[in-house]
């Protein structure tokens, strides 16, 4: 099991860094927990644990990420910072390095693509090769790499010791010849996906301050087996695995923001409840008040879930323990309350309601209990999802028998929103990725099935996200998955 | 007198004697006509059961015959009330789009389905509220849940008890038409009944 452990440690950068704790080589590795054994997910656990412990001895750098110049971010998307991304060296000289380098290229370019924010520079612009001129600081001529255009350049090296996979990877500041990050990571070869992704988020950390989309889990409804069921994988929808196995109607997953619990709708007592899972351990609740029970949603930071329930007549939304006891009532108006979602300081929640004869999104503030409606324009507007800083709201909007996700700004008021996809059939169900960069939908342009797709919160670069069988609907990003006790 | 006195002697041995032969005659005529009697009955009887059989036989005849008929009426009210009750499961209560509310005709039916339900007190169903696939999933459940209601509650109005009237909302999740034609979307936005 324990050869599942990735190490990983950090090159020397052009920055003073400060010492890693206990470990004068800056190599670090999580302590094995006898505890953890007995989860059902020992491999990611135990890569978490790697990953919150990097956190952890990273944690003096952020400062130092703050005070360099980041990446400013408030249109990145279609104005992208281009990166070069150098072939893999064999360190050795090996095949084996030679070809698992191309892997770990490939994984590369496709994970930075999910930052939303930078753009891949063709190789065949290339002026050098640092697989064999040298993948070091010393190494590197940046005037090959300002000179294409370049800002940012990656470079990668392999190195294979027995069955062990050694990845050493740089990021590199071409105009100002830094090297920004570099790190040095070792596994099995099996894990050279994982690796490549911890440093994707290295390098979202040090260009933005965020940890990115890498160390989140997606959760989704896939019908791949005849039922719905839910359904969580890889951030990029890489090793979907089935959670559930009720054989009935599953929907709606929604993740605690430690994602340690996962809360969903299911049909297996023959009507809409809500099923409270705690993910690695066998427990949980099951809500089924009578009338249906459904859209769940966890506050921020907290173990308590706002949902829709119909026990009263009316469907209300109320704010509910882990347990499934009421805390208090939400809404209190004639006709559907659904879909609540909380602001990200959990202070407010946003929902859907037909209290003025067609379905619109409303935010109600948990204190003062003020509401106030967000969506004006059109019949039919449905599915908040508030976006990570707390300013935007995008939506599913119906106008003229066309579905499409819109975005309204809610910092600057009422306003005009933005549509985010047209003209590619019916576009629903959206998400934001915990960095607020991306968005995940789901969309049935390709066929006639639903599909999980991503775009940027501009609208920009959409693209389909896995391939499986059947229809694949509400997809959700967890949080950043630390696995911290 | 002597001879006076000697004819009634003789008079009253006579009289008693006329007496005693009497009874005498009287049982062997009552033995012998009892004889004679059952002889005849038993010919009688033959003759009756013989009647009786025949009547039986006719009787029998007549009596299949009218429970050939009979069950032929019994098997077309039962067709008809098999007709009554595929209708009352199949024909749909339908609604417009994003609406609960039940039109003229969604009435008439229920109305119909309420005159069933009293046909058949010892029938209860579950109603269950589903709507096309567009719009969201969980608006769709609760809009469904309203649809369920809506005729629950209309049934209610025309006198079915509401413990024999159940509701449950499958959203977008069972359209009976999967296609994205308007056609197919009516088709879905509907309650359905389900026997329980």
């Amino acid at each position: 099991m324990f050869l599942h452990h990735v190490y990983t440690r950090s090159l020397k950068t052009s920055h003073k860094q400060s010492s890693t704790a206990g470990s004068p080589t800056g190599f670090c590795m999580a302590a094995p927990r006898a505890r953890l054994r007995v989860l059902p997910l020992p491999r990611a656990v135990h890569i978490l644990l790697v990953l919150a412990a990097v956190f952890f001895l990273w944690h003096p750098a952020q400062g130092w990420a703050k005070s360099y110049d980041t990446i400013n971010i408030s249109n990145p998307f279609l104005n992208k910072t281009p990166v070069a991304v150098a072939e893999f060296k064999a360190l050795t000289g090996k095949d084996a390095e030679t070809e698992i380098g191309a892997t770990a290229l490939q994984i590369l370019n496709e994970g930075l693509a999910f930052t939303g924010y930078l753009k891949l520079v063709n190789p065949r612009a290339f002026l050098s090769n640092p697989a064999q001129s040298g993948i070091q600081l010393g190494q590197i001529n940046f005037r090959d790499w300002t000179g294409i255009g370049a800002e940012l350049l990656i470079t990668g090296g392999v190195e294979i010791d027995q069955d062990q996979v050694q990845l050493k990877l740089r990021l590199f500041d071409t105009f100002n010849t830094k090297l920004l990050k570099g790190k040095i990571y070792t596994g099995p070869p099996g894990q050279v996906r994982r690796m490549i992704h911890l440093f994707c988020a290295e390098v979202s950390h040090a260009l933005t301050g965020t940890w990115g989309v890498f160390n989140s889990k997606l959760s989704f409804i896939s019908t791949v087996n005849g039922n719905k069921e839910v359904f969580i994988s890889d951030f990029d929808g890489h090793n979907p695995r089935q959670v559930t196995h009720h054989k009935s109607i599953s929907l709606s997953p929604a993740w605690s923001s430690d994602g340690q619990w996962l809360a969903y709708v299911s049909y297996a007592g023959g009507k809409p409840d809500i099923y409270i899972k705690h993910l690695a351990e066998n427990r949980g609740a099951i809500v089924n008040r009578e009338g249906m029970n459904i859209s769940p949603a966890w506050m921020p930071g907290q173990e308590k879930l706002a949902a829709a329930m119909s026990f009263s007549g009316n469907q209300q939304i109320y704010l509910l323990t882990r347990n499934g006891e009421i805390i208090k009532k939400i809404t209190d108006s004639w006709g559907i309350n659904v879909s609540p979602v909380f602001s990200p300081d959990g202070r407010k929640i946003a929902f859907v309601s037909n209290r003025s004869g067609t379905p619109q999104i409303y935010i109600t503030d948990l204190d003062t209990q003020d509401v106030r409606r967000v969506t004006f324009q059109g019949n039919y507007n449905t599915s908040p999802a508030w976006s990570p800083d707390g300013n935007k709201m995008a939506y599913v909007g119906i106008e003229k028998n066309r579905i499409d996700i819109y975005m309204i700004n809610l910092a600057s008021g009422p306003g005009m929103p933005v549509q985010l996809t047209r003209d590619q059939k019916d576009n629903e169900d959206p998400s934001w990725s915990p960095d607020g960069n991306l968005i995940v939908f789901t969309s049935n342009r390709e066929g006639n099935l639903p599909a999980l797709h991503v775009m940027t919160a501009a609208g920009t670069d959409q693209r389909r996200l896995l391939h499986m069988k059947g229809r694949q609907t509400q997809p959700g990003w967890s949080g950043p998955m630390t696995y911290e006790d | 007198m002597n001879k006076k006195l000697w004819i009634n002697v003789v008079m009253a041995i006579l009289v008693a004697g006329l007496f005693l032969t009497v009874s005498c005659a009287k049982k062997t005529v009552v033995s012998d006509a009892t004889t004679i009697e059952d002889q005849a009955s038993a010919e009688d009887q033959a003759a009756a059961d013989a009647e009786a059989q025949r009547k039986a036989e006719a009787e029998r005849i007549r009596q299949q015959e009218l429970e050939a008929q009979a069950a032929g009426e019994k098997a077309i009210e039962q067709a008809r009330q098999q007709a009554a009750k595929t209708r009352f499961l199949h024909q749909n209560i339908h609604f417009a789009f994003d609406s609960s509310a039940l039109s003229s005709d969604a009435k008439d039916l229920l109305k119909e389905k309420a005159e069933w339900l009293k046909q058949n007190q010892k029938v209860s169903v579950t109603i269950e509220g589903h709507c096309d696939e567009r719009g969201t999933t969980e608006y769709n459940l609760a809009l469904g849940e309203r649809r369920a209601n809506a005729v629950k509650n209309y049934l209610q109005d025309l006198g079915i008890g509401a413990f024999r009237l159940d509701t449950v909302s499958f959203g977008e999740e069972r359209p009976l038409d999967p296609g994205q034609t308007e056609a197919a979307y009516a088709k879905n936005r509907r309650a359905q009944f389900v026997l329980k």
